[in-house]
């Protein structure tokens, strides 16, 4: 089965192909998400032998409670910046200043908000706000500016913003923590609609927007292109420059929203804290929904699956009782761990082994 | 000379790259005080044999002796210490760092560890003074022309005691007086006794200063010649080669009509355009229904033309114009709107991108041209796509497959594919029957005859000559980044005219 397997793998890269169908269980094991789902299933499925209540979700005072709403409500703010990280990384770059841009919306929403007459004003709030992903969005155009018009490699380029974003939080906050009273801005981390937790509507309702845009319109297949070949795109007459910037101004976006829910679950802004290495978790969660580093295919049904499992991984830290001195190394172990599994060169060279052990035992 | 016993001798040198076998029983021989051209078309096996004899490849079979001894280089230290040195196309220098610097570095005289600047400039001085060049060691090198940094380079690599020097397209960026400059130091260097390996691709500059040359052809030695004794126009055919036995099958096609073709006003014309550094000014008009062929080697500025009409780069002189009216491409985005369509030499970097499905490659440029938010509904895409998959017979049929898992003729179908959809006026194609079966390559050629009968106009690059004679109603003739001459295709014409033209610069 293992070597059939590995052959097959195999076989698929060579270019040779299978007859379509000839086996369901396989072609379920050969699609991209099955790795990523897998592992979070069986993260979840451990979790239970931990905690007996783990699935149980409750409906209390027409509220959803329950381990795995927590881990969709707390793994919104991820799974947004992961979502404009997959766009930005598709075209082959890569953004940094997202965990910055995430302490400056919080930042200005607060510090608008906390200039208002009334907090609980829920126009005032919606103005705040506003005024927040504007500026997020401003960002954005910024590093596709630096990127696709001034030709700065991207690393450099949205360095220049995680490092200075921090400052320009730190300016807008004047340096102190901002605490708002504010109980429309509560609401978006903290609120229920329809029984459902806010922020995974927000959340949902995103990922819904930049996958319908991405695939209805023809913006996904040129973005890809150019993460492809570049070069190719360009002799074909696509206008990278205009796509890398609309790819950096969607994540900042995404991170700007991401930084609203940050702020409103403690009611405050920190310039310092805020989505602090926010980025590498995202960009972890691209990595492991199967879109590569080097741009072209992207997959925002792997990013959400990714997001979700690094989440996952943060409860189980918790739930299974890991002592807090080891939690990072234990993190970095599995982490690994997965990202050998997905590989299919490792798994080929471990699928290759059994059977020599087989004939030998 | 012969009589004398050569420094370097390789023999039956291999090499082969995963899929590809680069070098096949290559033989090469160098003797003290001569300057031996390498010659051969890009892809010949050049570049790969001078990176097993400065020991930056290491080949699979054959032997090296340097000197009477037999050697085996590990790396391009060892093989400078032995004393093989070598200047790259591409100057490998810091032009940060002072002229001094740049000829010593690593290797500066120094005491108890600190460097002795006085003894590095005057030794640097000292190397320079025997390239003829005198220059203040002290400057940037950065501050100098190209010829004079690459004379630095040269400095650098004869520090080593060179006994064997390496010459990599040293000329491709030097002009007339510079390369005269620089075979005045290949003399001198040639009358202490140092042999030189020359890699070019300008006919005339081998036949000024070499004395023998190897040509190469497909990573097979074709010969070692004298200078002397072979004409340029066995030069060409000993590069090009005849591969008329892979197109015997082939059905002898009738000459194109010339007569039949009327022209107006052309198409697309270039007057005076040419790009410094990469081709020099030509003018070129290409009528509806006209297959235009460029023949010349490969290096001659057959791609640079084909750049220029596309938009692909920007011209720094003269005007292009379409259908008689003045235009100025910005990119290849403009020259697409006027119905220009390009398919790159080299499919694989800058035409298909690999991990799109056949059918994501082959509307990649009508998607381009509507852009992102306009796109091509699927069902018409599919409806497309069908008909050219059926049309150009690309296999497998299926639409949805990654592109790289074709064959490169497919690959080469789907690239045709992509641009007939938008359905241009002027097609160029460069080299686009290169390493595909002879099958794909006698479909394409039908295809290009079919179009033009069509009324498109077609400009058609190739390396394979027989090729462009049977294709164009008119050939033009490239050499070292010029366009030297236009031939109608009317019965005089013959492959020996054109090979004529090739070798002599259009003098016939």
């Amino acid at each position: 089965m293992a070597v059939a397997l590995a052959r097959r793998q195999m076989e698929r890269w060579r270019g040779s192909r299978e007859p379509r169908g000839s086996d369901g269980m396989s072609n379920l094991v050969r699609h991209r998400l099955f790795w990523p789902v897998a592992m979070l299933l069986l993260l979840l499925v451990g979790n239970l032998a931990f905690t007996p209540g783990f699935f149980a979700i409750e409906l209390r005072d027409g509220h959803l409670f329950g381990a795995l709403i927590d881990i969709l409500r707390q793994g919104a703010p991820l799974m947004l910046v992961a979502l404009g990280m997959t766009l930005v990384i598709a075209t082959g770059g890569i953004d940094l200043s997202v965990g910055a841009v995430v302490a400056i919306s919080g930042a200005l929403a607060c510090q608008q908000i906390s200039q208002l007459g009334d907090q609980g004003a829920v126009g005032g709030v919606l103005v705040a706000v506003a005024l927040a992903l504007l500026l997020c969005a401003g960002l954005g155009l910024w590093n596709g500016f630096l990127v696709g018009v001034v030709g700065i490699q991207p690393i450099i380029a949205t360095l220049i913003l995680m490092i200075a974003g921090r400052g320009v939080a730190q300016l807008i906050t004047g340096g102190q923590i901002i605490n708002v009273n504010s109980p429309p801005y509560k609401a978006i981390a903290t609120g229920f609609l329809l029984a459902v937790p806010v922020p995974v509507i927000i959340a949902a309702a995103l990922v819904a927007v930049v996958a319908l845009v991405t695939r209805r319109s023809a913006f996904g297949m040129l973005l890809e292109s150019v993460g492809g070949n570049a070069g190719a795109s360009r002799l074909a007459g696509i206008r990278s420059r205009q796509l890398i910037i609309i790819a950096y101004v969607a994540c900042a976006v995404c991170a700007g929203v991401a930084g609203l829910m940050v702020s409103s679950t403690v009611s405050s802004a920190d310039g310092n804290n805020a989505g602090l290495l926010i980025e590498l978790d995202a960009i972890l969660a691209v990595v492991i929904g199967g879109t590569s580093l080097l741009g072209g295919r992207f997959s925002i049904a792997g990013t959400v699956v990714g997001a979700l499992l690094i989440k996952t991984l943060d409860t189980t830290i918790y739930t299974i009782g890991i002592p807090p001195e080891v939690t990072l190394l234990f993190k970095a172990v599995v982490v690994v761990v997965l990202c050998l599994v997905q590989a299919p060169a490792f798994r080929a060279r471990f699928a290759r082994r059994r059977p020599t052990a087989e004939v030998s035992a | 000379m012969s009589e004398r016993e050569p420094v370097l001798v390789m023999r039956g040198i291999g090499k082969r790259f995963p899929g590809v076998v680069a070098l096949d029983g290559v033989d090469l021989r160098l003797f003290p005080g001569e300057v031996h051209a390498l010659m051969g078309e890009n892809g010949a096996g050049k570049s790969t044999l001078i990176k097993v004899l400065t020991g930056a490849y290491h080949h699979d079979q054959g032997d090296i002796t340097l000197g009477g001894e037999p050697v085996a280089f590990a790396g391009p230290h060892q093989a400078q210490q032995a004393g093989i040195s070598t200047v790259y196309q591409e100057i490998n220098l810091c032009p940060n760092l002072s002229v001094a610097e740049n000829v010593l570095i690593g290797r500066a005289p120094t005491r108890f560890g600190r460097i002795r600047w006085s003894a590095m400039r005057r030794r640097a001085e000292e190397l320079l003074a025997r390239l003829q060049l005198s220059i203040d060691v002290g400057s940037d090198l950065g501050a100098h022309s190209i010829a004079v940094q690459q004379l630095v380079a040269i400095a650098r690599a004869l520090d080593v005691d060179a006994k064997v020097l390496v010459l990599d397209e040293p000329t491709s960026s030097l002009d007339a007086s510079e390369v005269d400059q620089l075979f005045r130091v290949m003399r001198g260097l040639k009358d202490d006794g140092i042999a030189i390996l020359f890699v070019t691709h300008f006919l005339d500059q081998v036949y000024e200063i070499a004395d023998r040359m190897t040509v190469l052809r497909n990573g097979r030695r074709v010969g070692e010649y004298r200078t002397a004794e072979l004409s340029q126009l066995d030069l060409v055919a000993a590069m090009i080669g005849k591969e008329l036995a892979a197109l015997e099958d082939i059905e002898e096609a009738p000459r194109r009509e010339v007569a039949a073709l009327e022209r107006g006003t052309p198409v697309v014309s270039a007057d005076g355009v040419g790009r410094a550094g990469a081709i020099a000014p030509f003018s070129l008009g290409i009528h509806k229904g006209e297959v235009v062929g460029l023949a010349g080697l490969l290096g001659s500025g057959r791609t640079e033309i084909a750049r220029l009409l596309f938009g692909a780069d920007r011209s720094d002189q003269g005007q292009i114009a379409v259908d008689g009216t003045p235009v100025t491409f910005r990119g290849p985005q403009s020259a697409m709107r006027h119905g220009i369509a390009y398919c790159p030499e080299n499919r694989r970097t800058d035409g298909l991108v690999e991990e799109l499905t056949v059918r994501e490659n082959i509307v990649l440029a009508l998607q381009a041209a509507r852009g992102w938010a306009r796109p091509v509904p699927r069902g018409r895409q599919d409806e497309l796509v069908g008909r050219f998959v059926k049309a150009l017979d690309i296999r497998p049929a299926d639409p949805e497959l990654p592109v790289r898992n074709l064959s490169g003729g497919n690959q080469q179908k789907v690239l045709l594919a992509r641009w007939l959809i938008t359905e241009p006026r002027l097609m160029i194609l460069d080299e686009p029957t290169r390493g595909i079966d002879v099958g794909a390559k006698a479909e394409i050629q039908r295809l290009v005859v079919e179009l033009s009968d069509g009324g498109m106009a077609v400009l058609f690059i190739s390396a394979e000559l027989e090729e462009v004679l049977r294709l164009s109603h008119k050939v033009a003739v490239l050499r070292d980044r010029r366009l030297v001459t236009e031939l109608e295709n009317t019965d005089g014409l013959d492959l020996d005219r054109v090979m004529a033209a090739i070798a002599s610069g259009g003098a016939t």
